[in-house]
């Protein structure tokens, strides 16, 4: 009724559902990290090694038919080994820049925190201007350009933790997990899910990314539902539990995504459910907690919206 | 120098024009002359007609024609220019007129101002309750033809009609005051409305055959009355009009004649009461019988009627109280008791050769009454609304002939019978009954419980009512005209009516009217220096009421502004629509969770509620799509709503 059903004939949903053939049993994870694509943010995801983080970040680049890129970040990775360096050729008697793996349409970051503070803010630079500066040269990044970060639970050893002001920069951090028992059967069953990702054909060509990126821009969002906005953030930072409330960038966040979300599900307007679907994966990393200093939890969010009366 | 040229005026607000000046002339058809109305309409017609087609307004030379002639039929009319009548004739005809030249801004102000004008001018002629509804509506058309003056073409019809309504309303406090405070003046300023003049029908100095007959016909009401405590009876009910003395052979007439004051001597209870007297035209004030304390500006004549000293010209209110058991008069002046003797010749002679025969056989005037009632109650004597013509004898010709009659012909005739026999008898004319509304509590004594009785003079007991139509028509006493007249034959108007749905919205409108006089109409200073000692303020004066209505009307004005500056923003009307449904689902004890979403309660009843379910989703929808969506679609969320079971 709401949501007209010409869905199905979306290659978005062809999309989805590729994607969920390679990653198995997560449809809501990948539902989130193509929304956060199309509202032309980048993505955290923060979990253990093992749960088909990489997997993900392949399917949608192969899928998206977007030039990918991997970085495995470790402790002695420099910033240049991120951006690319100018090496001197000696045929033309001149200095050569040789682009560094981050110009790619998708990079992925792998264990983006177990690099020191100066490749992460290297890294971060460029995700948030879009364009390196190297050598006293400044040169664009592709467009699109989205980066999907992938960082350990900062409990385990020999991690440098993301700070705030960086983690601010990531539209939405997800968290995979473990997949249910009948998913990882099937994965066990299946074989190597990274092989099948590499087979995937893509289902979008390059430039039509960028046009259903400014379809999802053009949501309606009503007055109504910015009071709604509104009323969610102040109520972060109402909230006692967190050391901050949310900034209004993640309320800009929130409502992007929130925009993302509707129109994935057909919709020409965003609703307080859009919001309330994505605000776990937009506030989680942005709110620490006040006591212990952890990121709230999922289960913290939903509790949130209970308090905030729909206006 | 010259002038700034004038504005121009759109040609979308010369429909507001047309209809402010309809609306301010219309009721003015009713009194004004023929001509006058055609002349007006005709003026309408024809600028109505010019606008339609496009055409140019006719020159000034035809106007000044039509000014010239209609001043002249005017002064031809009411033989002057000036005064109430040919005043008003005059601004209708101006109104009329200015239609014509509709050409700039400035006219149509002038047509504005002009009907405002007129709308007080209807207050000449009526006050009552239609005529300030119609004024009511005139006064939000001129209004709102101001604000499309100004607003221009922009401007659509309704939101204009409902900006001028939000307008009068917030006036409204400020009518209220100055209505309350506005220092009274005793007696009208600009001479009384025309309906309180009107010769309404109502009881007059003399009675012949067939008076009260034609009186009883009229619905109209006679006057209102407020017991304090029980009412008597019904059948002890009789208001006391005119006493007429004086018979021709044919007519009872008044005859005033000086005396002393009647001397009462109450035999029961006092009752006391307020009556509210519709204006008639005569001095009488119909107290009921016999009226004990009376009213500061009346006095009471030889003959126990309680009469005011100027004749009852608008409608008014006075406070009596009355014994109803009572004798009067026990010691009557000779000259009196001679008068009521008094029987013309020639007239008439059977009925005093019958009442000679009686006299013959029994002097005894108790007696003589008895066989008078005797006579009527026998079954020959018919009551009846229409009796046949009666000749140059008419008490002959009722009593030995016809046999049918109203109460007159029985008063009549039993007052002759008596007089006749030697006994002192006279006629009296009044109201008998009455019936309370139950709605305000007030007895409403009509026209058509217009009566006619008569008394005796009797040795011991002074006057003595009888009343004849009681032997013939015990039923017109204690239920009224209605039940006393044979079944066939018609009914006078409104009391015909017994449906009861009929009988309350009559009553309902009969007690509106009554409040309408009582507290609108009748806000005299007595009722105001009345209202202000209730405020705290006995004594006010005219200084003191102005300092008041200064102040309070600078309270409301800062009320008005305090209530405009914190004004909370109204409700959505999608989200007022959805708050309607979640009244309807928490009858069905369905309520959304803290934070829960429209469409997921429509979810999670998918579940629960399959009942539901379906309504709920289509309202859940419609709203999001209301509310949230680019283009508010109510209409849809209305039908919704409204399925909702």
């Amino acid at each position: 009724m709401l949501a007209p059903k010409i869905v199905a004939e979306r290659p978005i949903d062809a999309l989805l559902q590729a994607a969920g053939r390679v990653v198995l049993g997560k449809e809501r994870e990948i539902r989130l990290a193509l929304a956060c694509l199309l509202a032309r943010g980048h993505l955290l995801i923060e979990d253990i090694p093992g749960v088909g983080k990489t997997t993900l970040a392949h399917a949608l680049a192969r899928l998206l038919g977007l030039r990918f890129s991997r970085i495995q970040f470790t402790s002695d990775l420099l910033p240049a080994d991120i951006t690319g360096v100018s090496l001197f050729d000696r045929e033309n008697n001149a200095f050569r820049f040789l682009p560094g793996p981050i110009f790619a349409q998708v990079v992925l970051a792998d264990e983006i925190n177990r690099a020191t503070p100066k490749t992460q803010s290297a890294l971060l630079e460029a995700m948030e201007e879009r364009q390196v500066t190297a050598e006293g040269e400044t040169r664009a990044l592709p467009d699109p350009f989205f980066v999907i970060a992938t960082q350990n639970p900062a409990h385990q050893i020999g991690t440098f933790p993301l700070p705030e002001s960086q983690l601010d920069r990531f539209l939405l951090r997800l968290e995979l997990g473990y997949p249910d028992r009948a998913a990882e059967r099937a994965l066990f069953t299946a074989g190597s899910q990274r092989e099948e990702a590499e087979r995937l054909h893509p289902l979008l060509t390059a430039d039509e990314l960028p046009r259903l990126q400014s379809e999802v821009a053009a949501i309606h969002a009503a007055p109504a539902l910015i009071d709604y906005l509104q009323a969610l953030v102040e109520a972060t930072r109402r909230d006692a539990a967190y050391r901050h409330g949310l900034s209004p960038r993640a309320g800009l966040a929130l409502l992007a995504a929130g925009r993302a979300w509707a129109w994935l599900d057909g919709r020409n307007m965003v609703l307080p459910d859009d919001l309330q679907a994505v605000l776990p994966a937009v506030a989680c990393h942005r709110l620490r907690s006040a006591q212990g200093g952890g990121h709230a939890r999922a289960e913290d969010i939903a509790a949130l919206i209970r308090t905030v009366p729909i206006p | 120098m010259n002038p700034p040229a004038p504005a121009a005026l759109d040609r979308g607000a010369l429909p507001w024009l047309f209809a402010t000046a309809l609306a301010t002339t219309l009721p003015h058809a009713e009194h004004q002359p023929v001509w006058l109305s055609a002349a007006t309409a005709g003026a309408l017609v024809l600028a109505a007609t010019l606008w339609w087609r496009g055409r140019r307004l006719p020159r000034g030379w035809f106007l000044a024609l039509a000014v010239v002639a209609g001043c002249a039929g005017i002064v031809v009319e009411f033989r002057t220019l000036f005064g109430r009548d040919a005043g008003v004739a005059m601004l209708v005809l101006f109104m009329a007129l200015k239609l014509l030249e509709l050409r700039s801004l400035r006219d149509a102000h002038v047509t504005v101002m002009l009907g405002y004008f007129l709308l007080l001018t209807h207050y000449f002629y009526s006050q009552s309750i239609p005529t300030g509804l119609w004024l009511l509506v005139s006064l939000l058309i001129a209004t709102a033809t101001l604000i499309r003056l100004h607003g221009g073409p922009a401007s659509p019809a309704l939101p204009t009609l409902r900006y001028a309504g939000l307008l009068l309303l917030q006036a409204a406090p400020f009518m209220l005051v100055l209505y309350l405070l506005f220092p009274r003046i005793a007696g009208p300023l600009w001479g009384l409305p025309q309906d309180a003049h009107s010769a309404r029908s109502g009881l007059s100095e003399q009675i012949a055959p067939g008076s009260i007959a034609n009186l009883v016909q009229s619905a109209d009401i006679a006057f209102r009355v407020r017991f304090e405590g029980v009412p008597p009876g019904r059948d002890k009910l009789y208001w006391r009009g005119p006493v007429l003395e004086n018979f021709d052979g044919a007519t009872w007439r008044r005859r005033p004649a000086p005396g002393p004051e009647p001397a009462i001597d109450r035999q029961g209870p006092t009752y006391r009461y307020e009556t509210t007297l519709e204006p008639h035209q005569q001095a009488w004030l119909l107290a009921l019988d016999a009226p004990t304390t009376l009213p500061a500006n009346a006095y009471l004549t030889p003959t126990l009627t309680a009469v005011s000293r100027e004749p009852v010209r608008q409608r008014q209110r006075y406070a009596f109280a009355s014994a109803v058991e009572h004798r009067f008069n026990l010691d009557e002046g000779r000259e009196t008791l001679r008068r009521n003797r008094l029987l013309p010749g020639e007239r008439n002679p059977r009925a005093r050769w019958l009442a000679a025969q009686w006299l013959a056989q029994d002097a005894d005037p108790e007696r003589l009454v008895g066989r008078a009632l005797a006579l009527f109650s026998g079954s020959e004597f018919a009551y009846t609304l229409q009796p046949p013509l009666l000749g140059e004898n008419p008490v002959d010709d009722f009593l030995f002939t016809a046999r049918r009659g109203f109460c007159e012909h029985y008063a009549s005739a039993f007052a002759v019978l008596m007089r006749a026999a030697g006994v002192p008898a006279r006629v009296v004319g009044g109201y008998q009954g009455g019936e309370p509304n139950p709605v305000d509590g007030y007895w409403v004594i009509r026209q058509s419980d217009a009566h006619a009785w008569a008394e005796v003079w009797l040795e011991k007991r002074g006057w003595v009512r009888v009343d004849p139509t009681a032997e013939v028509a015990p039923a017109r006493l204690e239920s009224g005209i209605a039940a006393a007249i044979p079944a066939g034959e018609p009914l006078p108007a409104l009391v015909q009516f017994d449906a009861d749905w009929l009988k309350g919205l009559r009553y309902r409108w009969e007690a509106a009217n009554n409040a309408w006089n009582q507290y609108v109409l009748g806000y005299n200073p007595e009722r105001q220096r009345e209202f202000l000692s209730r405020l705290g303020l006995p004594d006010a004066d005219w200084r003191s009421l102005v300092g008041l209505l200064a102040g309070a009307c600078g309270g409301v004005l800062l009320a008005v502004v305090a209530a405009t500056l914190y004004r909370r923003p109204r409700a959505d009307p999608a989200l007022r629509l959805w708050r309607r449904a979640l009244v309807r689902l928490k009858r069905r004890q369905v309520q959304p969770a803290p934070g829960e979403t429209p469409l997921a309660l429509a979810r999670r009843l998918a579940g629960q509620r399959p009942d539901l379910a379906p309504a709920v989703a289509a309202v859940a929808a419609a709203y999001c799509r209301a509310r949230y969506g680019p283009d508010g679609d109510l209409e849809t969320l209305r039908t919704a709503v409204a399925e909702l079971p």
